[in-house]
């Protein structure tokens, strides 16, 4: 075959067949259930003016509530972030009874329906709950407060930062651990030196993993949360209200917000993950 | 560069405790004596990050899963089945059977399609392909429902064509069946075309320059190498078909008995303060999410299996 035919192909030859059919069907059915119901959002927003997208989007509720689920998603990230890092850091290095049960926990949140995490935190956290009648001497109150959408976007979040950097840790070898201890650094300089810079990309990417799927989280939340207008209302509550108030406008609007975030904290997550293939590669 | 970190930390030590006796010496029998001293923390150290884990785990998701069976079996046995048997929670289960069928199948045979035309050619663009595949992770279920309304509601952009054709989506069936689709779109495709990447195409061509047609060579030679993949890839999306809140709860309009899967029945009984009802229909669904996961192990295993 010459060089110049081979070009011009937009795939490289192979004897296997198929290729059209399957690619056709992908495109189609990933652009109808997908890509068109997507851009049926930018479009219904751009019949709206600047100022009414804007004048929406800066209303004090509207502006309360996106700061309630990028805030609170935030802080559960962070929250995840640390005790994630211990949690696999114990189950990687560590041995106990009940391990592997410990471990198939972890996965819970992926597999368990929110609206009946939901329910379950609520229960658990109100006032005459397991843990929330612990809480109530101390004056703590979770259940129907933003600590209340916190519990349940650490829940929700808990298996992306484990699972992301699990891996990562189990195949770091620990004779670059030995090597640092024998050319005389402590057990504490070992992990800040050696360790963490191993498994940071990783645990950045379980953080910003975590804070993407909390920031649009509405299952597990809208139970718990008491959702009170300016406090503890999330944004995805606020697209609810108003497309039942038929104010379709000020829900595509909040949605577009939304989805622009999604994208953006996509794009950041893919170079995270690129970055930790890139280091785990080195160090493999 | 393992190897050659420890061999060079190796040599110094030795060395060392060649060349000067005296105080080096002492650094030398400190290492061997201790055999590798620090490669682990204290045992006070372990005890308490052990119970820190522990305690997170068990806090935050140990104790939520134990309340949904305590709270569904707070009253006994009979009012359990009671909530299950009512007419409405029926209406709910059969609702919720229907969608997540109808919504595995389309993902199955879309995870597979796609993952045939991505793991087995290779063309520019592929990598903006996957991306598009997983996009519906990163949406807020919200969204995912609320661009259907967009789409097909009284105000949407498909709105005149169906009620000429008096289609109903929204408020009904096909809402729900898309909504779930769309929020459980990438489950099997990405289970699948990471792994058929992996096994590459030698086996496929070898069968086609043998005779193979393409369909029996997918049948004969791609399936069974990926058929635990698929099979988890499918489990997983079935909990999430089945157990799908925010999307369904967009388009469905919440009509008992009609239109009510069961995470909205589940809601609508909590509502309305019927707790034990609201948590015996929970517990339907956090037994699926057990069974899941326990299935999702032993694949898991099987597929590590297979690796070796």
């Amino acid at each position: 075959m010459s060089a110049s035919s081979s070009r011009l192909r937009f795939r490289q030859p192979s004897v296997i067949p198929g290729f059209g059919l399957t690619l056709g069907l992908t495109l189609t059915w990933l652009g109808l259930i997908v890509l068109l119901p997507l851009s049926a959002l930018f479009i219904k927003t751009s019949e709206l003016s600047l100022e009414r997208f804007i004048a929406i989007v800066t209303a004090t509720r509207t502006l309360h509530a996106l700061q309630v689920s990028f805030g609170l998603a935030f802080a559960a990230a962070l929250v995840n972030m640390v005790f994630g890092a211990i949690v696999v850091w114990v189950l990687v290095r560590y041995d106990f009874p009940g391990k592997k049960i410990v471990d198939a926990l972890i996965d819970i949140p992926f597999a368990l329906p929110t609206a009946v995490a939901g329910i379950a935190l609520t229960s658990l956290y109100a006032e005459n709950g397991w843990v929330g009648s612990l809480l109530a001497p101390l004056g703590i109150q979770v259940s129907f407060t933003p600590l209340g959408i916190l519990v349940a976007l650490v829940f929700i979040g808990l298996p992306f930062v484990v699972r992301t950097v699990q891996p990562v840790l189990a195949d770091l070898d620990q004779e670059l651990e030995d090597a640092a201890a024998s050319l005389g650094a402590t057990r504490g300089q070992t992990l800040v030196r050696v360790v963490l810079p191993s498994v940071w990309p990783a645990l950045l990417t379980g953080f910003a993993l975590a804070f993407a799927r909390a920031v649009g989280e509405y299952g597990s939340v809208i139970f718990i949360a008491g959702n009170l207008p300016g406090i503890s209302e999330i944004a995805p509550l606020l697209i609810v209200i108003r497309l039942e108030e038929f104010r379709y406008a000020d829900a595509t609007a909040i949605a577009t917000v939304m989805l622009v975030a999604s994208f953006v904290l996509l794009l950041i997550i893919n170079r995270l993950q690129r970055w930790a293939e890139l280091r785990g590669s080195k160090h493999g | 560069m393992n190897a050659l970190d420890q061999t060079s930390g190796h040599t110094v030590a030795h060395g060392a405790s060649e060349g000067l006796p005296s105080a080096l010496e002492q650094s030398h029998t400190y290492a061997t004596h201790r055999g590798r001293p620090v490669r682990t923390e204290p045992r006070a150290v372990r005890i308490v990050l052990t119970v820190i884990a522990l305690a997170f785990v068990g806090l935050f998701i140990g104790l939520p899963l134990v309340t949904v069976f305590y709270e569904a079996f707070k009253r006994g046995w009979q009012a359990y089945v009671a909530a299950l048997v009512a007419p409405d929670a029926l209406a709910a289960i059969q609702l919720t059977l229907i969608v997540a069928a109808i919504s595995v199948v389309a993902n199955l045979l879309f995870g597979l399609v796609a993952a045939w035309s991505i793991a087995k050619f290779e063309f520019p663009g592929k990598t903006f392909l996957i991306t598009l595949i997983d996009l519906p992770f990163s949406v807020s279920p919200v969204v995912a429902g609320l661009v259907y309304v967009l789409l097909f509601g009284s105000q949407g952009l498909f709105a005149a064509y169906l009620q000429a054709w008096d289609i109903k989506i929204i408020f009904a069936l096909p809402g729900i069946v898309l909504a779930t689709i769309f929020v459980t779109f990438p489950f099997v495709a990405r289970e699948l075309i990471p792994l058929m990447q992996e096994q590459g195409t030698a086996e496929e061509e070898a069968a086609i320059s043998l005779g193979a047609s393409g369909l029996s060579t997918f049948f004969r030679v791609t399936l069974p190498n990926v058929k635990w993949a698929l099979l988890y890839g499918v489990l997983l999306c079935n909990a999430r078909a089945m157990g799908e809140f925010g999307a369904v709860s967009v388009v469905s309009g919440h009509v008992r008995g009609l239109t009510n899967t069961m995470p909205l029945h589940i809601e609508i009984l909590y509502n309305e303060y019927q707790f034990v009802a609201s948590f015996a229909v929970a517990s339907l669904l956090a037994l699926l999410a057990l069974v899941t996961l326990i299935a999702k192990t032993i694949l898991e295993h099987r597929l590590a299996e297979e690796d070796r």
